[in-house]
């Protein structure tokens, strides 16, 4: 067969010129299938944003995150708002080196690790070195895209997966440096060094969290701004080139090598920044809070908010600190943490299409617990379904199997948390082979089972939970929109 | 066009290449004079690609050489030979498919343009400049293709195109780091008659307007026929033929390459 063009109306084009209307190349399939899509709440809602001036999206997000320290305490300020400005601009660094050049790099979090390390140095009692900000931080900057560099080196010879792996072993090589080798106590080994100066330029001192976020701020909106027109830039262009296909643009006269190393470069040296920043709000710098752990998170957020969006990095980084924060096992809204797990869920359950699925799967998932709980009360006694949820709100155990702690050891009933556990795991991979409404009929015991692992045992651990559920999360996004909230859609082989 | 002695501007000198054991072009001499258009036709396996792959850069000669207004681009990598002025388009079409039409075309003018990042992200006046004249260029290249490539399609992005206008904007795309020489691989392949005939009279235009030389690749011999001053044959990387259409269409030789051996075998 030869090539088909999409649009068969086109064949005969030298002589019938085109009209000039704005759906010419558009055959009617399309265009019927894309106006039934426009007109869902979501459709509509992007539209409106991409409608709006890139300038306007970014005041708007300055204006509301300036207004933050008004209305939230010292404590919810630190851990929802500098934070959150915190590994939004690490993501925007990563942004740049996944998003823009396609640079697979997992040793991103060293460059940071090196600007915390570098900022430690030279601002702390460890050497009785005590430099101001504006020589430190750009200090640190220049180090970590050192390293940046020597790292894109490799990405001269290697591609794709195998520069994943090389970055990683770097990163794993930063962390027992640090940790480990530590030679002449000149990182402090896994205590870290302490006491580090806070952030002082030209002798005013930023101390308070609302210094501190409002500083973050700025920098991150300057950021935001010049990574923007970064992109829109010749640089950008030749990033977003070589990523799309290298052998190509290096025949188009882009020098494919250099330009990956620069994106290499200006990531870690943003990543120095931030590491710095972090560094100082925390008064120490600790190597394993630069492991993989906070990799993951930052990949989360940019992988949430679309690979080379940057509006979609501050979606990405809010969604996931608050989630993180929420999870924390130290949060005092432990009610938060169930809406948070149970709006996924439902979520979730909302992309199955058609729309008449999600409804009678929740129906159904209601009715269900309800008739298991009553089994379960009658079969086995009342023990098994009166225990209290950990995360408070009773009226659950009315619904769902919570047994109570065993009287004794008060302990929950480790075998029927196993059992629960497995008996999800069964569930998920039945659920994901089959085919139909029986996928439909499946996923309402995988759901209760869910919910009965969730109240019963995940409640309690924030941490295991939270990367369950940013797991959950991806998987979720991946079906639902590949290229992130934010991201545009990618072609990779027409 | 004045009609003194040519000038030779792209000059192989007994070129060679191998893969391991296997000889893919051997011993090749071939001059393509400025304002010339040089096809190379020749079956598949002949060498064309690879051929093209030399001279870019993309591979390198074991033996010969390669000039280009008597300057070697041997050894050089492919984006300085592409500044030194030779440009070429994909047999399996090679564009920049997420990004849009006009971004594609201004992406390749990477060499010719010098404002740094810094500036860039400044956007200081010289930026500014510089962008205009990008974007300028850019357009001046795709209005080359008239009503096809125009208007409302420069911000779609280029995987959106048809087959066809991917092969024209491959090759706006490689005239945008103004090349002295442009090598177009197949640049009819997968186009319709109508869209052939189209090609055939833009590759002249190419030459007469834009002020291009033209080393083309084309299995179609009306295109061929149409547009070349010279055509190289190519079999097994060794030139069999070299001269006008008519001469080289009826070279035994060719005929030989493209139907196999005499008709002794088959009678």
């Amino acid at each position: 067969m030869s090539e088909t063009p999409e649009t068969p109306k086109k064949t005969p084009p030298a002589e019938t010129p085109e009209p000039q209307t704005s759906r010419i190349g558009v055959d009617s399939w399309v265009a019927e299938s894309e106006a039934r899509r426009s007109r869902t709440p979501a459709a509509v809602l992007g539209r409106g944003l991409e409608r709006t001036p890139d300038a306007v999206k970014l005041l708007a997000f300055v204006g509301l995150a300036s207004s933050v320290p008004f209305w939230t305490n010292e404590g919810d300020l630190y851990i929802f708002g500098t934070l959150t400005l915190l590994y939004a601009t690490l993501g925007l660094g990563l942004n740049v080196v996944v998003g823009l050049a396609g640079l697979l790099d997992l040793g991103y979090i060293a460059s940071a690790g090196m600007g915390a390390y570098t900022y430690a140095e030279l601002s702390s009692p460890r050497f009785g070195l005590h430099w101001p900000a504006e020589a430190t931080i750009p200090i640190a900057m220049a180090v970590a895209a050192l390293v940046g560099a020597f790292l894109g080196f490799a990405s001269r010879r290697l591609l794709g997966d195998y520069y994943a792996i090389v970055t990683l072993f770097f990163a794993q090589a930063f962390l027992f440096f640090t940790n480990t080798t530590n030679p002449g106590n000149f990182t402090g080994g896994p205590n870290g060094l302490p006491q580090l100066d806070p952030i002082t330029f030209f002798g005013y001192k930023l101390t308070s969290t609302k210094q501190i976020y409002y500083f973050l701020l700025i920098v991150m909106a300057l950021l935001a701004v010049a990574l923007y027109f970064a992109n829109k830039s010749r640089t950008g262009r030749a990033w977003r080139a070589q990523r799309e296909d290298p052998l190509a643009a290096e025949v188009m006269s882009i020098p494919v090598n250099r330009v990956k190393i620069l994106a290499a470069v200006f990531g870690a040296a943003i990543a120095g920044l931030c590491g710095a920043i972090l560094a100082a709000i925390e008064g120490a710098a600790v190597s394993s809070d630069y492991g993989v752990p906070f990799l993951i998170i930052i990949y989360a957020i940019v992988i949430l908010g679309g690979f080379g969006s940057i509006a979609g990095v501050f979606v990405g980084a809010t969604i996931i600190n608050f989630t993180l924060q929420f999870l924390a096992p130290q949060n005092d809204h432990p009610e938060v943490k169930r809406w948070l797990f149970y709006g996924t869920i439902v979520l979730f359950v909302m992309a199955i299409k058609p729309v008449i699925r999600p409804a009678v799967v929740l129906a159904a998932t209601v009715g269900f617990g309800f008739a298991v709980h009553a089994i379960v009360a009658a079969t086995w006694g009342h023990a098994w379904t009166s225990g209290v949820p950990d995360s408070g709100g009773a009226w659950i155990a009315r619904w769902a199997v919570i047994p109570r702690l065993d009287p004794v050891t008060g302990l929950g009933h480790g075998n029927f948390n196993n059992c629960v556990y497995i008996g999800l795991v069964v569930a998920i991979v039945a659920t994901a082979s089959l085919k139909g409404w029986w996928r439909v009929a499946a996923l309402v015991p995988t759901l209760y089972l869910t919910v009965l692992a969730w109240e019963n045992m995940l409640a309690q651990n924030g941490g295991i939970t939270a990367y369950l559920l940013f797991g959950a999360m991806l998987i979720g996004l991946m079906a639902w929109r590949p290229q992130g909230l934010l991201g545009s859609a990618r072609v990779e082989i027409v | 066009m004045d009609e003194s002695a040519p000038k030779p501007l792209l000059e192989l000198r007994g070129l060679s290449m191998a893969f391991g054991g296997l000889t893919v072009i051997d011993d090749l001499d071939l001059v393509v004079n400025e304002h010339e258009i040089v096809s190379v036709i020749g079956p598949n396996g002949a060498g064309k690609t690879t051929l093209f792959n030399l001279i870019t850069g993309l591979y390198r000669p074991e033996k010969g050489q390669i000039l280009l207004g008597g300057e070697s681009l041997v050894g050089l990598q492919p984006h300085t030979i592409t500044n030194r002025g030779v440009a070429r388009t994909f047999q399996t079409l090679r564009l920049f498919l997420n990004m849009s039409v006009i971004e594609n075309v201004m992406a390749s003018q990477y060499g010719k343009t010098k404002v740094d990042i810094v500036r860039s992200m400044l956007r200081t006046p010289g930026w500014r400049k510089e962008e205009r004249q990008i974007r300028s260029r850019a357009e001046e290249k795709l209005s080359f293709f008239g009503q096809r490539l125009m208007g409302y399609r420069w911000s779609q992005p280029a995987y959106s195109l048809s087959y066809a206008n991917r092969r024209r904007l491959e090759i706006a795309r490689a005239m945008a780091t103004e090349p002295r020489i442009l090598l177009l691989d197949e640049p009819a392949a997968g186009m319709n008659p109508v869209e052939t005939h189209e090609i055939t009279e833009l590759i002249a235009q190419l030459r007469d307007k834009g002020g291009y030389t033209i080393l083309v690749i084309e299995h179609d011999m009306h295109v061929v026929e149409g547009i070349s001053d010279r055509v190289v044959a190519l079999d097994h990387g060794i030139k069999i033929a070299e001269g006008s259409f008519e001469h080289v269409a009826t070279d035994p030789k060719v005929v030989e390459a493209y139907l196999g051996t005499k008709a002794t075998v088959t009678k």
